[in-house]
């Protein structure tokens, strides 16, 4: 049980895709314009990697060495296919607004990195276990990003007022915000695991 | 008039990396140098115009006439894989020169977000095929272009003081979301071709 809880705080802090190992920089940077924009990219991308963490483990003996890149490509590639069937079909809006950035979780370096560096090795348990972990922290980081730009930008936090409008400033909301937004939660983080 | 505005909107005013996110990683992973940053563009533009080509006419060709549409993004990201292995192989007997400058780039580009990302766009956007190639094609020169400047300002900041907790990548990504405000500063120029 022990073991089972460090593979999940593992992936939260320690390996944190975006923050410490920094991968996944395009969806990270395009769909944090808000923090439920944000949360739900984050989320789509964790039932991404434990479903696709979960198959390669359970197929990793099946697999012949030589293929194995193209062959964890189709099988990530098809729970992406579901992803966005599913979001097209019960929340067109949220599908709208993260756009081709669904379909581009297919080559967001995090899902093949854990595939190959984790999945490919380990029980089929503790894979899907660490599909969340790596997941959860994935999805953490979004948010995190989403509201503090969306404080920011607007002061709102999920849609809730903290402070009127017409004090934020918008810049933060826009493409510039992202990128220097993100360049100091990733300073803060550096101070943080020093300590 | 059409394709002059398609160009000068890819280039600057959507411009792939400072306000469309995309091929992020090796913008900030081969961005050091301004000659690899040169490397990896020529490389990009390569690679990302033939990938278009491809994927628009396996759209167009297999996909949409066989009502297969939902399998776009599995074929699409095979169809690239398999094509920069092809490229590779073919640079290195056609042309060893040239696979000498753009070899090592060729690997990272599979992973590239961009290339599907420009494939995947380009259907979207409904274009036909020759402004899939120019959008294409002006879509890698922005790419190029925000390599070069960004790796010039890098090679500057390499010789500066940095606080620590802010050096590597937190200063990198600051000083691209600045140059992306002055890249905001071409917003709107695209009314000018409407």
């Amino acid at each position: 049980m022990n073991n089972n809880l460090k593979v999940i705080v593992n992936g939260i802090l320690k390996e944190n895709p975006i923050f410490v190992l920094l991968l996944g920089m395009c969806p990270t940077l395009a769909t944090t314009s808000s923090a439920i924009n944000g949360m739900s990219m984050g989320l789509a991308t964790m039932f991404v990697l434990i479903m696709s963490n979960t198959v390669i483990s359970m197929l990793k003996n099946i697999i012949p060495d030589m293929v194995r890149i193209p062959a964890f490509i189709v099988v990530i590639a098809t729970f992406v296919t579901i992803v966005e069937m599913m979001m097209k079909a019960y929340v067109p809006a949220l599908a709208d607004s993260l756009g081709i950035f669904i379909p581009l979780i297919v080559v967001n370096c995090i899902v093949l990195g854990r595939a190959e560096a984790f999945a490919s090795k380990n029980k089929v348990f503790a894979s899907s276990l660490d599909g969340f972990g790596i997941g959860m922290g994935f999805t953490l980081a979004l948010t995190l990003l989403g509201a503090v730009r969306e404080l920011l930008g607007v002061g709102r936090i999920f849609s809730l007022s903290i402070y009127p409008e017409s004090f934020g400033s918008l810049i933060f909301v826009l493409a510039p915000g992202a990128f220097i937004v993100l360049g100091f939660l990733i300073a803060g983080f550096n101070i943080l695991q020093k300590k | 008039m059409e394709y002059i505005g398609i160009i000068i909107v890819a280039i600057f005013v959507n411009n792939i990396v400072y306000s469309q996110f995309l091929g992020i990683c090796p913008f900030l992973g081969v961005s050091k140098k301004v000659d690899t940053a040169i490397g990896m563009g020529l490389a990009v533009t390569f690679v990302l115009t033939i990938a278009t080509i491809v994927t628009f006419l396996l759209q167009k060709g297999i996909l949409e006439p066989f009502g297969l549409g939902y399998l776009q993004t599995i074929s699409f990201i095979l169809v690239i894989a398999a094509l920069v292995q092809m490229v590779e192989i073919m640079l290195k007997k056609v042309s060893p020169a040239l696979y000498q400058a753009l070899g090592v780039f060729l690997p990272l580009i599979t992973t590239n977000c961009a290339i599907l990302g420009v494939a995947i766009l380009v259907i979207k956007k409904d274009f036909n095929l020759l402004q899939s190639v120019v959008f294409a094609i002006a879509t890698s020169i922005g790419f190029a272009l925000a390599l070069i400047i960004f790796s010039g300002v890098r090679e500057q900041l390499s010789l500066t003081k940095v606080p620590k907790a802010m050096q590597g990548i937190p200063i990198a990504l600051v000083t691209a979301g600045l140059i992306a405000m002055a890249f905001m500063g071409f917003s709107g120029i695209d009314q000018v071709f409407k």
